[in-house]
């Protein structure tokens, strides 16, 4: 009931729109975006149809959402956040990857963001190879490009409170999984085509009002 | 709305809504979902909402009158700045614009402080706004950044809070029938919109400014805009004037509503976008159905602050309570 209130009002906050066909075909999808702001899963946790949110899943850094007792609440209790560690030590004894596939396997849809980090510059950044990992050991799994518009300016990174302007979240067609020699990094560079040819400017011009 | 002559105002809307309905209805049953009818369909069912949330926030007096362009005021500014490419130097300065000055402004003006209403903005806002955009840091395009921002402080917010204000217009012998004089504003310039598209659509030939707008025509201007005022005249006995100034007025609102929807669809095309949002079904944005309300309600607002000769040495005065509150504040 939490997760519904919630969604309702991040979507009213950005102005993304609810997400009205996700076929039930019992396939796994792993949601992979651009990622420029803290907003960016909560908005496609709160874009999904209310089944799909139950088992999806974000990928998110535990550094971040265990500091607090509030963000620990969230993360395990409203988004059902796959928390990996970033600090290298800890990835070493928690296995990221094994993770995500774990959670797969239990029936859960995953959101990704394959750039790790938050990009600064409105720039897609090129992808880390953890998708490539995923879609090989599970190709039975749909990976769905997903666009993220204008949540940089909602809330950049750095700044705590956010704008009360109007972002997108466009979902792509699924994108083939690695091809018969196509090599990982090839593989990632599709990927990141694949979100950035979403990007296609609905929201925002694709270049500023200069001359005109 | 204990005034019969509200009653009789919303009651001549609910009619030609009806009628809308029903002619669209005929339509579609005669030449089937075609794109335009789907589309006049969803303008219609929009009207209906627009109307019962405007008629609503009348009925809720000033409060809700306020409370209402204040919401619009916000959505409006929304769609604008969400259209102009702000960059991160400008973060901080949006939130004070966004959570402080809107705010702030319909305050003063519900208040009323006339003299915080007509400067708040113009004023202060306008030195405070280049002044945080300069302590972030950022000069890349400053100027145009800093102008991209006042200009939509100055439309969605001071320029739109001229249609409240028309509630404390002090006209003598209209007193307490303001509202009104609010609802001839938004029906006149709302209508002259409509029959414009509709003469438009039916005898339009010169465009105006192809570029800016393709939908605007000379014939729908000249034609809709000779309907709009002939409505506007005939409501003559809801508002302070003689039918004579009703027809003037009518005519100044049809021209300030043409050319507010002309100028903010060329800022919107120079924003490359061809509606400010999708808010409204069949519309477009909030900002696409207010844009000729702009220009309109300031000029208006003035005009007949002239024309009844409002003294304005009464209007700078700081309301009452707010006085004594800010006595009680500094202790004296």
């Amino acid at each position: 009931m939490t997760g519904v209130v919630l969604a309702f009002l991040v979507r009213l906050a950005t102005g993304v729109r609810l997400l009205g066909d996700v076929p039930e075909d019992g396939k796994r999808r792993i949601y992979f975006a651009n990622h420029s702001s803290h907003l960016d899963f909560v908005v496609i946790w709160a874009a999904l149809p209310g089944r799909q949110r139950q088992w999806t899943r974000p990928v998110a850094a535990a550094e971040y959402w265990e500091k607090t007792p509030l963000r620990r609440w969230l993360a395990s209790h409203i988004f059902k956040a796959v928390l990996i560690p970033r600090d290298l030590a800890r990835m070493r004894s928690e296995d990221p990857l094994g993770k995500m596939l774990e959670a797969l396997d239990a029936g859960a849809d995953l959101i990704v963001f394959p750039e790790g980090t938050r990009s600064d510059t409105g720039e897609v950044g090129p992808f880390k190879p953890g998708l490539h990992h995923l879609a090989t050991k599970r190709p039975e799994t749909l990976l769905i490009p997903v666009f993220l518009e204008n949540l940089s300016r909602i809330l950049p990174k750095g700044e705590a409170l956010p704008l009360p302007l109007m972002g997108q979240a466009d979902f792509g067609e699924p994108l083939p999984g690695p091809l018969e020699g196509e090599s990982k990094g090839a593989f990632l560079e599709r990927a990141r085509g694949s979100v950035m040819h979403l990007s296609h400017g609905h929201l925002i011009p694709a270049t500023p009002d200069e001359g005109s | 709305m204990k005034d019969p002559e509200l009653l009789y105002l919303v009651g001549g809307v609910v009619g030609v809504l009806l009628i809308a309905t029903l002619v669209t209805k005929f339509l579609i049953r005669k030449s089937g979902e075609t794109a335009v009818l789907v589309n006049l369909r969803q303008r219609v069912n929009a009207w209906w909402w627009m109307m019962v949330v405007f008629c609503s926030s009348l009925a809720l007096g000033r409060t809700g009158v306020f409370g209402f362009y204040a919401l619009l005021s916000f959505l409006a500014l929304r769609e604008f700045i969400t259209l102009s490419p702000t960059p991160r130097g400008d973060h901080r300065t949006l939130t004070w614009v966004f959570f402080l000055i809107l705010p702030l402004h319909f305050l003063f003006a519900a208040a009323p402080w006339w003299g915080m209403f007509l400067i708040w903005i113009p004023v202060y806002s306008f030195v405070f706004i280049p002044i945080r955009s300069a302590l972030a840091g950022d000069t890349d395009r400053f100027l145009e950044r800093t102008a991209r921002i006042q200009w939509g402080v100055l439309t969605c917010i001071y320029f739109l809070s001229y249609l409240p204000m028309l509630l404390y217009l002090p006209i003598p012998g209209y007193e307490g029938q303001n509202a009104k004089l609010l609802f001839f504003v938004v029906l006149v310039t709302q209508i002259s919109d409509v029959m414009q598209y509709v003469f438009g659509k039916l005898f339009g030939k010169t465009k105006v400014a192809p570029k800016v707008s393709p939908s605007k025509t000379r014939e729908g201007l000249l034609y809709g805009g000779a309907a709009a005022t002939l409505i506007g005249t005939s409501l003559w006995w809801a508002t302070p004037f003689t039918p004579a100034v009703a027809a003037g007025m009518s005519a100044l609102l049809v021209a300030a509503g043409f050319f507010g929807g002309l100028v903010m669809s060329a800022v919107k095309r120079s924003l490359g976008a061809k509606d400010w949002g999708r808010g409204i079904p069949g519309h477009g944005g909030v900002l696409d159905r207010l844009d000729s309300l702009l220009f309109a309600g300031p000029l208006f607002f003035h005009v007949v602050a002239y024309y009844f000769g409002t003294n304005m040495h009464e209007v700078y005065k700081q309301p009452q309570w707010m006085h004594d509150a800010m006595r009680l504040w500094m202790g004296s």
